[in-house]
Parts: C-alpha cells; structure tokens; sequence
C-alpha cells in the first residue's frame, strides 16, 4: 500500500515567459504578427540609419521608377519613397498606442468608478456614454481636432476621446461582474478601502476583456491615423505618414500609379497585425465570450 | 399593437430624450475645448482687434458659457444652427444640401453590406473550420484592416480610370437624374461597404454557430427535420436580432467614414464639409454637421430598438 503512495508533486503554474512562449507556439498567426510588429518597432527606433535617404530630401528625380538607388522610386518632389516608408512607421506607431493611451487613460477610471459606485453615477455615465456613442466616430474625431488645432498629436489625442466612451462601458460591465465575487465582499469586510480594492481586487480581474479590445483598437486607430492624415488633419508636410503618402500618390495616380501600393500594404499589413494579436489574446484571455462587440 | 407595445414605444421615446440633450452640451462642448481665446484662434493669426470682438459677440462668446450653451440650443430646436464664419450662409441650409450625397453612398453601402455580408456570414458559419468557412474569415479579417479610402483609390484606378465603367469623381441627384447618381455612388459605395460586409460576415457567422450548436436545434436534428429547414426556419430567424443590432454599428461607422472616401471620390457630402470647415476653424459648421449626423444616428438607433421589440417578444416581458 505505502509503495503507491507518491509524494504529491506540487502543482505550479507555469512562469509567465513559459505561457508567453507556449501561446505563441499554439497560434502561428498571433507569433507572425507580433515578429512583423516587432521588426516595425525596430524600423521606428532605427529610421535614420536604416533609411537609405533622407525622408524630406527633394531631388530633381521625380517620379522615377523603382530601381536600386531608390526601391520604391520617388514621389512628385523627388523624395525616396522606401526612406518615407520607413520613416512613416514610427508616426504610425506613436499616434495608434497615443491614441489608445488616452482612451485607456479617459475610460478606466471612468467605466470602474461608474460600476463599482453604481446609482446615479453609473445612470448618469451610462447615458453620457450613450449620446457619445451615438456620435459617428470618424467624424466627432475631426470636429475634436478642429478645435484642438491640426496635427498628429492632437488628433490622435481626438481619436482617443472618442475612444474613451465604448472602452468605458466595456470595464463598467466587467466590474459589475466582479464587484459581487466574494474575495471583493471579503476584502470589503476587513476594512479594504475602495481604491485598494479597486486596484487588488477588481482590476486585476476586470481587465482581461479591456486589454483585448485595447489590442484591436490599435488597429482602429492605425485606421483613424491613416484616413485623418490622408485628409491633412494628421501629420503635416514635410513629416512622412503613410497616409499622407498616399494623399499624394492619388494625386498623380494616372502617371505612376504603383506608388499607392507600398503605403496601402503597410497599413493593412499593421492594421492585421493588431486585430490577429487581439483575435488571439482574445482566445487565451477571455474564453467565454467569443462574439466581438 | 397592443397597449404594451405603445408603453413601451412611449418609454423609449422618453429615453431618447437624455441622449440627445448629452449630445448637444457635447456638440457645444466643442467650442470649449479651443485652446486659449477662441474668437482669436477662428478669427486667424493677422485678424483685428475688431474682427476678433466681430466674432466673439457672433458666438456669444462674450457671455457666460451656461447662457450660450441655453441660447445656441434654443436657436437649433428651431433649426437655426448659425451661420458659416466664412460664407456666411445658413448652416442648416447646407448641410442639409450636401446631406443627400452622403445619404446616398452610405445607405447603398449598408445594402451591399447586408447583401453581401449576411450570406458569407451563412456560407461559414454552416462549413465551420472546412476551407470554405476559412477563406471567408480571412477575406472578413481583410475587410476589417483595409483602409477604405485606399480600396476606394484602387477601384478608382481599376473601374473608373482603367475600365471606364464608372465615372472617377463627382456625384449626381438621385432625384434629377438617377441613372447618374448611382453610376457615381456605386465605387465609393462599395469602398464603404467593405468594413460593413466583414462585420456582418463575422457577427452572423459566430452567432450562427451558436444558435445551430444550441439544445434545442440538436432537438430539431433528433425530430428529423432537414439542415436546410433547421438553419432557414430556426437559425436565421434566432440571428436577426444581432443582425438587426450589427447594421445599426455598420451605419453608425460608415456615416463616419465617407469622410475619407468623399474626398477620393471628391463628393461634395456632409463628410468633406466637416474635413473644409474643421481645417478652417468655422466652428458653427462643424458643430451643425455633428449635430445633424448625432440625430441621424440616434433616430436609427430608436428604430432599431423599437424593431427589436417588435421581432423579439422577450424583450416586451421585460
């Protein structure tokens, strides 16, 4: 009998790095993505010595095809287009993850305040919420950045207020939920003050829904980014951004028309980048709830 | 109707009403957001001490900013939005002649949407995990990551300038001349439809699953009925409440993004009058467009919801 006994090998949960590696095993498309945001990353951070030219040096070149001085050839003022390709990567990045910086930094406080109080103040945040999402969002984005003043910054900062609302009522929902645990009632009873709670308790397992929608919202606003600076709200001249790149290239379209393609790909490669990153996360984060919305 | 369904349709009258006045102090609330004096920034970096006290006055702004937000509300309940800073023109007035245009292509987008949407949405969700279920996930994840004012480019390049098939820019009245309306509204139409069709197919596919993977369609299938019947007579019938909820974001979305295609289509809508008037800082323009656009939305969001309660007989026991 005492020989079958074993010593009960504790049951450990694996180290973080050990889960990060063995979900990107699992799920090919979430590790291609996160390798091709990775090289981007790197591409932002290194711009000025990876660039073959100068983004903003003008040549009497215009418009020439691709060939090996310049890969993507050049625009209407004789700029290489793979350099501004390059150099329109960091402006990417730094306006999606400003813009979802400031929706995250509106809508938490805001969505856990309203679910953790309850009563008037969540009536009266649910409704706010609601006239503000009834705003089309692209549009309540440029009337934000008309009146902040154009440019990158204070439209992504524009994009992330009309973010704030639908992030603000996805993290109300959830501490709705979490609030009656009764680890939350437990901490409650031995005199855990609110903001404790919030931050050890509720938090910790609100948040899980939130980082996945905050994953795909990159995407959206790598969208917002492209479409504003394509109409002359985001990034200015002489600043490259692949929205405004394209802008341009329309203009010539009929002369060398392969030049809306390179910037074109690049938004949608990063925009399907973040949304597989989100789909996946998504999948090992939060199990239960399969449905977008 | 029965004399619950008109409580009921009352009730949500009744709600609507909080919603659309957050509105307004938000649409007003735009003003407020100008950094520092904005008569000055409107007015411009070489404006007059005069041109600038012209403006302020014009916009109240010399009150306190309750009263103007009581004043500029009370002209707009009787449809006086102001008028351009630069045209001087009535807003209303053309807003609602530019509205049209921009109606136009995005309601034939919301068609496309659905058309085409709703069965790739069936086509996977009744193949799940077979080839056919992931080329139309991956054709949806496509949809929802392509910028739509570079697909209305390609098409642009494609249809119009290499085909001839449609005209590059412009747009026409239905009214006057629809033939040519549409012919201008069908490429940026389907530019915007884009994201829509991915929505749908996506919503519809994973609430299809669950509907055809529930208890009582496993009853269904035990009672002999045929996959046809079962997905036409119980499935689509459970999914057009989401359906319903889905077209309603998708209108709400591509009301918003027509700004980008009417530029590349150079269609003059409500989309390129916010893009003119927010680069000009003619603050009445933007702020009547918005305000427009915001009942638009919620007077759809009220259909909706008043349909649901129609279609779905739970949501009157509530």
């Amino acid at each position: 009998m005492s020989a079958a006994l074993q010593p009960v090998r504790a049951v450990r949960r694996p180290s973080a790095s050990r889960r990060f590696l063995s979900w990107l095993r699992s799920d090919l498309r979430a590790a291609v993505s996160l390798a091709y945001l990775l090289v981007l990353f790197s591409l932002s951070v290194f711009a000025d010595v990876l660039a073959p030219h100068s983004p903003i040096a003008q040549s009497m070149d215009m418009l020439a095809p691709p060939d090996a001085a310049h890969w993507l050839g050049t625009d209407d003022l004789g700029r290489d287009v793979f350099s501004r390709l390059i150099h329109g990567a960091p402006m990417t990045l730094y306006a999606s993850f400003l813009a979802v910086g400031v929706g995250t930094l509106i809508g938490l406080p805001v969505g856990i305040m309203a679910g953790y109080l309850g009563g008037w103040v969540d009536g009266l945040t649910g409704r706010i919420i609601d006239a503000l999402l009834s705003f089309p969002s692209i549009v309540l984005a440029i009337a934000v950045t008309g009146a902040l003043g154009i440019g990158l910054t204070n439209s992504m900062i524009a994009v992330g207020i009309v973010f704030s609302p639908g992030l603000a009522r996805l993290i109300r929902v959830q501490t709705i939920v979490v609030k009656n645990d009764l680890y939350v009632d437990a901490a409650r009873t031995f005199g855990m003050s609110p903001l404790r709670i919030v931050w050890r308790h509720i938090l910790p397992n609100a948040i899980q829904p939130f980082i996945v929608q905050v994953t795909l919202l990159l995407a959206t606003a790598l969208l917002a980014e492209a479409s504003l600076s394509f109409l002359g709200l985001g990034v200015q001249p002489p600043q490259p951004s692949w929205g405004q790149m394209l802008a341009r290239s329309y203009g010539y379209m009929e002369i060398s028309p392969e030049q809306m393609y390179a910037p074109g790909l690049a938004i949608l490669f990063t925009a399907l980048a973040f949304n597989a990153l989100g789909e996946s996360l998504r999948a090992v984060l939060d199990p239960t709830r399969r449905r977008s919305d | 109707m029965n004399r619950r369904q008109l409580l009921l349709i009352g009730s949500r009258l009744l709600q609507v009403v909080p919603v659309v006045i957050l509105a307004t102090v938000a649409i007003f609330g735009l003003l407020q957001l100008v950094p520092g004096d904005p008569a000055a920034v409107i007015a411009g970096e070489y404006a007059t001490a005069e041109r600038i006290a012209d403006i302020r006055r014009m916009l109240g702004l010399d009150r306190p900013v309750w009263e103007q937000y009581v004043v500029w509300l009370g002209h707009a309940v009787q449809g006086d939005l102001s008028a351009s800073l630069i045209t001087g023109q009535p807003v209303l007035d053309e807003v609602l002649r530019r509205l049209p245009n921009t109606l136009l292509i995005t309601v034939l987008a919301l068609v496309l949407a659905v058309l085409i949407g709703v069965p790739l949405g069936i086509l996977a969700a009744t193949r799940v995990d077979r080839p056919t279920d992931r080329i139309v996930t991956t054709i949806a994840s496509l949809g929802v990551a392509v910028p739509n004012f570079w697909l209305g480019m390609i098409l642009v390049g494609f249809f119009a300038l290499g085909l001839g098939w449609f005209p590059t820019t412009g747009a026409a009245s239905l009214t006057q001349d629809p033939l040519r309306a549409l012919s201008h509204a069908a490429l940026p139409a389907l530019a915007l439809a884009t994201g829509g069709i991915a929505e749908i197919t996506r919503q519809l596919r994973s609430a299809l699953i669950e509907v055809l993977s529930s208890q009582y369609v496993r009853t269904l299938h035990a009672k002999g009925l045929s996959n046809a019947r079962i997905l036409w007579q119980h499935g689509l019938k459970n999914v057009s409440l989401t359906l319903l909820t889905v077209v309603g974001l998708v209108f709400n979305r591509a009301l918003g993004a027509t700004v980008a295609i009417e530029a590349v289509f150079a269609i003059p809508g409500t989309g390129s009058l916010v893009v003119a008037s927010a680069t000009n800082k003619d603050f009445p323009v933007v702020q009547g467009v918005v305000f427009v656009l915001v009942l638009i939305v919620i007077g759809l969001n009220l259909m909706i919801d008043l349909l649901y309660s129609l279609l779905d007989p739970r949501v009157n026991r509530r």
